[in-house]
């Protein structure tokens, strides 16, 4: 049972907060994932801190070269942000494919990262975006890559009866580069992802520069198709080059078999042909 | 544990109630305030039948900690109708889209945030409006051949 709900008005009062508290308060978002994981007994918190009226978080803004989501945006503001329409669409259309509308009006993109699920959709579109987390302490401000932001399945490396992340950031996307998303489900909306796949591709000379390829769940957070994406660089953008990186992505997804995500077989069987669309998309974005 | 005031406008009016900090939205409307038109179907997010409107979006409330709506507006089912139904609660009754009724209170106040902001919706948005929101009985074609029309009385009325 909770013992107080905090509404404070400002990132100042939100780490005093947290300060005061010493570890029983956690900050609640959106908290359509955290309700339910203390309702069962999860997680435990003598109290909630909610984060969702602080002006400075409700902002999408784009500034100094970064696009940056404050901790209280909801995947609805970012699905039909212009910005993001324009600058990321793989973070547009990984936010639109959360849960149902009613959970997207309150739910939280920072929170579905800090939520650590291995297919958090928002979250894979970010590490292919290369995002950085802004994470407040008591004592300092520390910027870490959503990719390093797992500390085990289900797991965030942030505590948040101790630290406030206040933003998560990535830099514009340049003209030469293009982001995609895929997303293979049962059911168009309320489901969770059997497959993800988000890929940025940095085109130069009909080649690859470079390209971010991340899938899951296929491993215990969102896993980089390292593998696919060695071969990628400087390889010429062509169909036999983005089949070869489709199978060559296999290396590195080990997904379990599972009654909610599908078979091992069958996703490893299906895996490639996300790839390979998530790939052809970012390319078509890109030029 | 102490109760703490909840302060918030309801159906246009100022409400006032003492809530525990670990109660539900959903909780508070159906058994502190009397107003069972808000279904509870699953507790988990995962149904629809408890949708509110919540400053202009349209919220499971059976996942909003009820100090989350401290200050805020809500609409429910109950305050749709003014001095008579509203054209989108017209609708599901002239064209039959209500079976055993369950889940109509949710469908209503998901059509109603999405008329509210978009008087002319695609079917396309029709459906992504209402597809957090499970129906049963009717397969879901009469509901939203319900809010077209709704959409079109209101686009008559000016």
């Amino acid at each position: 049972m909770l013992q107080d709900y905090y509404i404070p008005k400002s990132i100042a009062d939100t780490l005093a907060l947290l300060k005061d508290n010493n570890g029983r308060a956690r900050i609640i978002a959106g908290g359509t994932d955290l309700v339910l994981d203390h309702q069962a007994e999860k997680i435990t918190a003598d109290a909630f801190i909610d984060i969702s009226n602080i002006d400075e978080l409700k902002k999408i803004e784009c500034s100094d070269g970064y696009i940056s989501i404050g901790a209280a945006v909801t995947h609805n503001q970012v699905a039909r942000s212009q910005l993001i329409q324009e600058h990321a669409i793989a973070l547009a259309q990984a936010a639109r494919a959360v849960g149902s509308l009613q959970i997207r009006n309150i739910a939280t993109v920072v929170g579905n990262v800090v939520n650590a699920q291995p297919a958090a959709d928002t979250a894979v579109a970010l590490v292919a975006l290369g995002a950085e987390a802004e994470i407040n302490s008591f004592s300092e401000v520390e910027y870490v890559p959503v990719e390093d932001m797992y500390a085990g399945l289900g797991k965030s490396t942030v505590d948040s009866t101790s630290q406030l992340v206040t933003r998560i950031r990535f830099a514009v996307p340049e003209r030469n580069q293009g982001t995609a998303f895929v997303r293979l489900c049962q059911r168009k909306a309320l489901a969770l992802p059997m497959l993800c796949v988000a890929a940025m591709v940095s085109l130069k000379d009909d080649k690859f520069e470079w390209v971010r390829l991340v899938m899951a769940p296929v491993g215990p957070k969102p896993i980089r198709a390292a593998k696919a994406e060695e071969m990628l660089k400087g390889s010429p953008v062509t169909d036999e080059v983005i089949e070869k990186a489709a199978q060559l992505a296999l290396e590195n997804a080990n997904p379990r078999s599972s009654l909610v995500r599908g078979s091992r077989e069958y996703r490893m069987g299906v895996l490639p042909v996300l790839i390979k669309r998530a790939l052809v998309a970012a390319v078509a974005q890109a030029k | 544990m102490s109760l703490k005031m909840l302060k918030f406008t309801l159906n246009g009016e100022p409400m006032e109630v003492p809530v525990s900090p670990s109660d539900m939205l959903v909780d508070v409307l159906r058994d502190k305030l009397e107003l069972t038109g808000t279904k509870k179907g699953c507790g988990e997010g995962e149904c629809g039948a408890c949708t509110v409107i919540m400053n202009g979006k349209a919220v499971a409330s059976c996942l909003v900690p009820a100090l989350k709506a401290m200050g805020a507006e809500v609409e429910t089912v109950e305050g749709v109708a003014k001095e008579k139904a509203h054209p989108v609660q017209e609708a599901f009754m002239d064209l039959g889209a209500v079976q055993c009724g369950f889940c109509i209170p949710g469908m209503i106040m998901s059509s109603k945030a999405l008329l509210d902001e978009n008087p002319k919706p695609s079917k396309e948005e029709i459906r992504e409006a209402i597809s957090g929101n499970i129906c049963r009985c009717t397969g879901y074609v009469k509901i939203e051949k319900a809010v077209e029309a709704a959409a079109q009385k209101l686009q008559e009325r000016g």
